[in-house]
């Protein structure tokens, strides 16, 4: 019955390696790929669901019980991301399909793409250490082909940087694992837990969490993000937008889970953190600010929204993790759709400086008004998808009374809103300088995804209260580390 | 012996970083694989050194080498090994591209 979980991430891989060999046939590579994504989606709606009636779920490989096997575990938490995940790479490529030339998608681009969904739901999927190592690595090699794919010159030089930074993280992920492994001899997470807290979290075991912090904050763009803006505006459109939707939540998600599951007995990590949210939001906003091209805009929201989501870690209640899950949910969306925005305006002007455009709004009324309406979403404007992750974290922050996070995550909201409105007010408004007549023709495939997006964001908004339940549960697993090693390893160890 | 292991992994850490310092890309790929054999040998080291029997579980084995740490580094050798080549082959279509060898320079606004 649980075999249902691992299809996830085996459903992409085998239809990849599948879709290598049917290399010349392209219209079967796209119809397969988003069938792929879709047919996942919809198992973990499934799973969700499942989860919320009858608790966690775990597969265990080849039958070797847990601590023993590798094992995956799905929990409410990592379910609803992997569906968001799925969904949301469905509907990217449709837009690949309308904008990805032919020369790349004939160079393996979807089983690429498939691979790199695989490595994604694998991630967040293992209850194993040493698996997520593995999964992440699957999801960099297969980011790394597409980040360079097509070889433009500012691709090739942005993979090299984006390349390097990634293989120094895994080494340090490689070292947090070889000690941790020494010092409690399991990479079962759940045992890994248990462990710590019969040992007690000395300064040995602070020093392995802070190297696992340093790890992902380097994945996720905490802090260390310096790659991150020049590497998510160099690919085409669809592979960034992919990029900003999935590759840094991954990052997150394993934050979450090292420090709601494993290293929760000192407080002084969750200060650092909070920090560190601090500073990328502030730094973020900065950056957001200062540059004039659209994408390096658009890649320094990432940033801003990767500190507002790790506030929601540093306050460590409930009420911040509901909040926390939905931002994420929100985030994923929501970013998809600036990123393909961003790179619609500069496919369709050829310009990227949002100064040299104006007056879009006349040219391509859909544009326009998606992008209000993805600016407002993203800014936390009720009845849009951000609001209701917002109101939580801040409640969260009230409750513990940490205003200082509360301030600098409301003022960077500001950040985001007046960078995006700038961008909106010069581009969309003011005289118009494309005539009809040359104005590039706006296809209904390329705007189909985009609708997509934005009736995703309205229905979360508004709808809500139909997630609210799993939001609840993947809140209460977090906030709860007992519930997931009970049922991974049973009353018996704890 | 660990601590002898543990000494080595401290050079080609050394090593690695040195290398991985340097303009020149040939010698940064170089780093990377010296950096990834120190990882591997860390590994190895951390589960424990020889014991002196094979890794084989019985009811009434007294000593056996954990296996653990040796299917974890093989995984990520190959991981590594993946990851070197295509450095490799990148760093060689830079060299196509812009037809010189491949040096980073960093950035015109840094």
């Amino acid at each position: 019955m649980n075999n249902i979980l691992v299809l996830p991430m085996i459903l992409p891989v085998l239809v990849g390696v599948i879709l290598v060999f049917l290399r010349p046939y392209i219209r079967v590579q796209r119809v397969l790929s988003v069938l792929t994504t879709m047919a996942s989606a919809a198992v973990a709606a499934y799973c969700l669901h499942h989860i919320h009636l009858n608790g966690i779920m775990r597969l265990d490989f080849g039958d070797w019980l847990p601590p023993h096997g590798i094992l995956f575990v799905g929990d409410s938490f990592a379910m609803l991301l992997v569906l968001v995940a799925c969904a949301v790479s469905s509907i990217i490529l449709l837009y690949a399909f309308a904008t990805t030339g032919i020369e790349t998608e004939t160079m393996f681009f979807y089983p690429f793409i498939l691979f790199l969904v695989a490595g994604v739901n694998g991630s967040f999927l293992t209850g194993d250490l040493f698996n997520l190592f593995v999964c992440f690595e699957v999801m960099l090699l297969a980011s790394y082909v597409l980040l360079t794919l097509g070889g433009r010159k500012t691709q090739l030089k942005e993979g090299i940087t984006y390349v390097l930074i990634n293989v120094l993280a895994s080494w340090f992920f490689l070292l947090g694992i070889a000690y941790i492994y020494g010092v409690l001899g399991t990479l079962n997470m759940a045992h890994i837990a248990v462990r710590v807290a019969e040992t007690g979290q000395g300064p040995l075991l602070t020093l392995i969490a802070i190297i696992f912090l340093i790890v992902f904050s380097l994945k996720a763009g905490l802090l260390l993000y310096f790659w991150l803006p020049g590497s998510y505006s160099a690919p085409p459109t669809a592979v960034a937008a992919l990029f900003g939707a999935l590759l840094t939540k991954v990052g997150i998600y394993a934050l979450y889970r090292m420090f709601t599951l494993i290293f929760i007995h000192d407080p002084v990590i969750y200060k650092i953190i909070g920090v560190l949210a601090i500073v990328t939001m502030v730094a973020g906003c900065l950056g957001a600010i200062a540059y004039s091209d659209i994408r390096q805009i658009v890649s320094y929201n990432v940033i801003i929204s990767v500190g507002f989501v790790l506030t929601g870690l540093a306050i460590a209640t409930n009420i911040a993790f509901q909040g926390a899950s939905y931002y994420l949910i929100h985030d994923m969306i929501s970013k998809a759709l600036l990123f393909l925005l961003a790179g619609t305006v500069v496919y369709l002007t050829g310009r990227s400086k949002f100064n040299e455009i104006s007056g879009l709004i006349r040219n391509y009324p859909l544009v326009g008004w998606l992008f209000f309406l993805t600016m407002l979403a993203i800014a936390g404007i009720p009845p849009f998808s951000g609001f209701i992750g917002k109101v939580y974290i801040g409640l969260g922050a009230i409750e513990t009374g940490s205003y200082v996070l509360l301030a600098v995550s409301f003022l960077s909201s500001i950040g985001v809103l007046y960078s995006l409105l700038r961008v909106f007010l010069n581009s969309f408004w003011g005289e118009t300088i494309i005539s009809e007549d040359d104005q590039k023709p706006f296809q209904k495939k390329i705007g189909l995804p985009l609708v997509l997006l934005a009736v995703l964001i309205v229905g979360l908004g508004i709808g809500a209260e139909l997630l609210s339940p799993y939001i609840q549960d993947a809140a209460d697993t977090l906030a709860d580390p007992k519930q997931y090693i009970r049922a991974v390893i049973g009353d018996d160890l704890e | 012996m660990e601590t002898l292991i543990t000494l080595l992994v401290g050079v080609l850490v050394a090593v690695g970083v040195y290398l991985l310092l340097s303009k020149e890309m040939l010698r940064i790929i170089l780093g990377t694989a010296i950096l990834s054999h120190a990882i591997h040998l860390l590994l190895l080291t951390m589960g424990g050194l020889k014991k002196g029997d094979v890794p084989l579980l019985t009811e009434t084995a007294a000593e056996y080498t954990d296996a653990l740490p040796q299917a974890l580094i093989l995984t990520a050798i190959v991981i590594s090994f993946a990851v070197t080549a295509f450095l490799l082959v990148l760093s060689y279509r830079v060299y196509q591209e812009s037809g010189r060898g491949p040096r980073l320079r960093g950035r015109q606004d840094e």
